[in-house]
């Protein structure tokens, strides 16, 4: 079962209508033995970093999402601001995450942003990838999501960014660490792009390391 | 390629789907979760729902924005009664990615600072209804174009966008259901004094009126109602919403940003 982590923040509902159209049964939950339970756990989020690090902390999810993950290798999506809080540390409220991938997550680079390039970079952007079993089957190429966000991930090695999208200039909007990944676009609001990526990700197989 | 967003307005009343003319004469058109399925199948970029009883009412129908909500694998906005933040919590529970403040964005704004530190600026869209005063000062309005405040459209987006606001979704009351295209100097006014994006509404008859918005107006975003609802001018319902292809030609191609 896809335990779908409520830590009170996030478009959990948007999340499991979108699993439940592509015929994936999912759970709402912020249960310590449900997660535990997990096949698989999606880490959503919409808001404020530090914010959200606080409510994990509080509902002490932090030290267990990090067991899963890091230990029973339970697959981990993050969805926008849960894929940003897969990383080691947010400008935004200037804050540690919990550390599952090698990035940081920082504020856009005005200096790099055209006059009309306005943060939040809010919209539809064509997401190029080379190839990564996320993207298998898109009707398009490259396909387009649903970006809404005002920071993004900068990570340390190249070959963490499995997509990259372009606002101002490019930026990774797509990271793996092996059974890891987050997004920072919501494949669950962008149409049948979205259903296909999360359709991947629930095929998808993560030897341990 | 920039994809420009092009968003369908739904208005919302005695739980069905209206549309009128300058704030005035809501027709009904039908079942709104029709209309979401329809704007499913096109993929349109995003919906805005607002309920436009809803302020008078002095509620929000939870329940019901769910049953539309579960239905739309886009983003959805949702405005109309929003006076506090737990309305807003309880909608973003709910599947609803941004809120739509209207009224209380004038009458009390400190929600706006208090629903952006909890759920981002992204999350809150403030939506200015606007048309100019009888000594030709364009002012914003609450309460459904009812009552108008002290505020200039571009003081009042400047005041939001201070408090944390992420988007503005800019109505011009009188071009509402016209046909007519956007008012450009209003956007105009409106996008060159603020940094966060700017969403056109209010008299869009042609998607040609969408480039013009973001070429001409600056507007980062369009949104129209009467053109994805109608046929045409004085004409029956359709929904309708362009193609990838169609939007591409004669919309974000032509688009300079």
């Amino acid at each position: 079962m896809i335990v779908i982590v409520d830590y009170g923040l996030g478009n959990l509902r948007s999340i499991q209508n979108m699993l439940r159209k592509i015929g994936a049964p999912s759970v709402i939950s912020g249960e310590h033995d449900v997660i535990a339970g997990a096949e698989r756990l999606l880490l959503p989020g919409v808001g404020h970093f530090a914010y959200g690090m606080e409510r994990l902390h509080e509902r002490r999810l932090t030290e267990l999402l990090q067991q899963r993950a890091l230990e029973a290798h339970v697959p981990v999506l993050g969805i926008c601001l849960g894929a940003q809080l897969l990383g080691r540390h947010s400008q935004e409220g200037d804050c540690a995450g919990l550390g599952l991938v090698a990035m940081d997550t920082v504020t856009f680079d005005r200096s790099r942003l055209g006059p009309a390039d306005k943060v939040p970079h809010m919209g539809w952007s064509e997401t190029h990838h080379a190839g990564h079993p996320l993207f298998a089957g898109m009707p398009d190429t490259p396909p387009a999501y649903y970006y809404v966000h005002s920071y993004h991930f900068a990570c340390d090695d190249p070959q963490t960014v499995i997509c990259e999208a372009h606002h101002g200039y490019r930026f990774g909007s797509g990271v793996q660490a092996g059974n890891v990944i987050g997004v920072q676009f919501h494949p669950e609001k962008s149409h049948v792009y979205g259903s296909q990526l999360l359709r991947n990700w629930v095929g998808m197989e993560f030897s341990a390391p | 390629m920039k994809r420009t967003r092009a968003i369908p307005v739904l208005l919302l009343s005695q739980m069905g789907m209206v549309k009128g003319k300058a704030f005035a004469k809501p027709r009904y058109l039908g079942d709104p979760i029709n209309a979401v399925k329809i704007f499913n199948e096109k993929m349109a970029d995003e919906l805005v729902l607002l309920d436009i009883d809803a302020t008078q009412r002095g509620s929000v129908l939870f329940d019901w924005i769910e049953d539309i909500v579960s239905e739309a694998f886009m983003p959805i906005a949702y405005g109309g009664g929003l006076t506090t933040m737990a309305q807003c919590a309880e909608l973003f529970s709910r599947g609803v990615e941004k809120v739509v403040i209207n009224s209380a964005a004038i009458e009390n704004p400190g929600l706006i600072a208090e629903v952006a530190a909890r759920y981002g600026s992204q999350a809150v869209v403030v939506s200015i209804d606007t048309r100019c005063n009888l000594f030709g000062r364009w002012k914003a309005y609450a309460r459904g174009g009812r009552k108008a405040s002290k505020f200039s459209p571009v003081e009042l987006a400047q005041a939001c966008e201070a408090l944390g606001c992420g988007e503005i979704f800019l109505t011009s009351i009188e071009r509402e259901g016209s046909f007519a295209g956007y008012d450009l100097d209003l956007l105009r006014s409106v996008t060159s004094a603020v940094g966060i994006p700017v969403v056109a509404h209010g008299g869009a008859g042609a998607i040609a009126h969408f480039a013009e918005a973001v070429n001409l107006g600056g507007a980062s975003a369009v949104a129209a109602g009467s053109l994805f609802v109608f046929a045409g001018k004085d004409q029956g319902m359709l929904i309708s919403y362009p193609g990838q292809a169609e939007l591409a030609q004669q919309f974000w191609g032509l688009t300079k940003q």
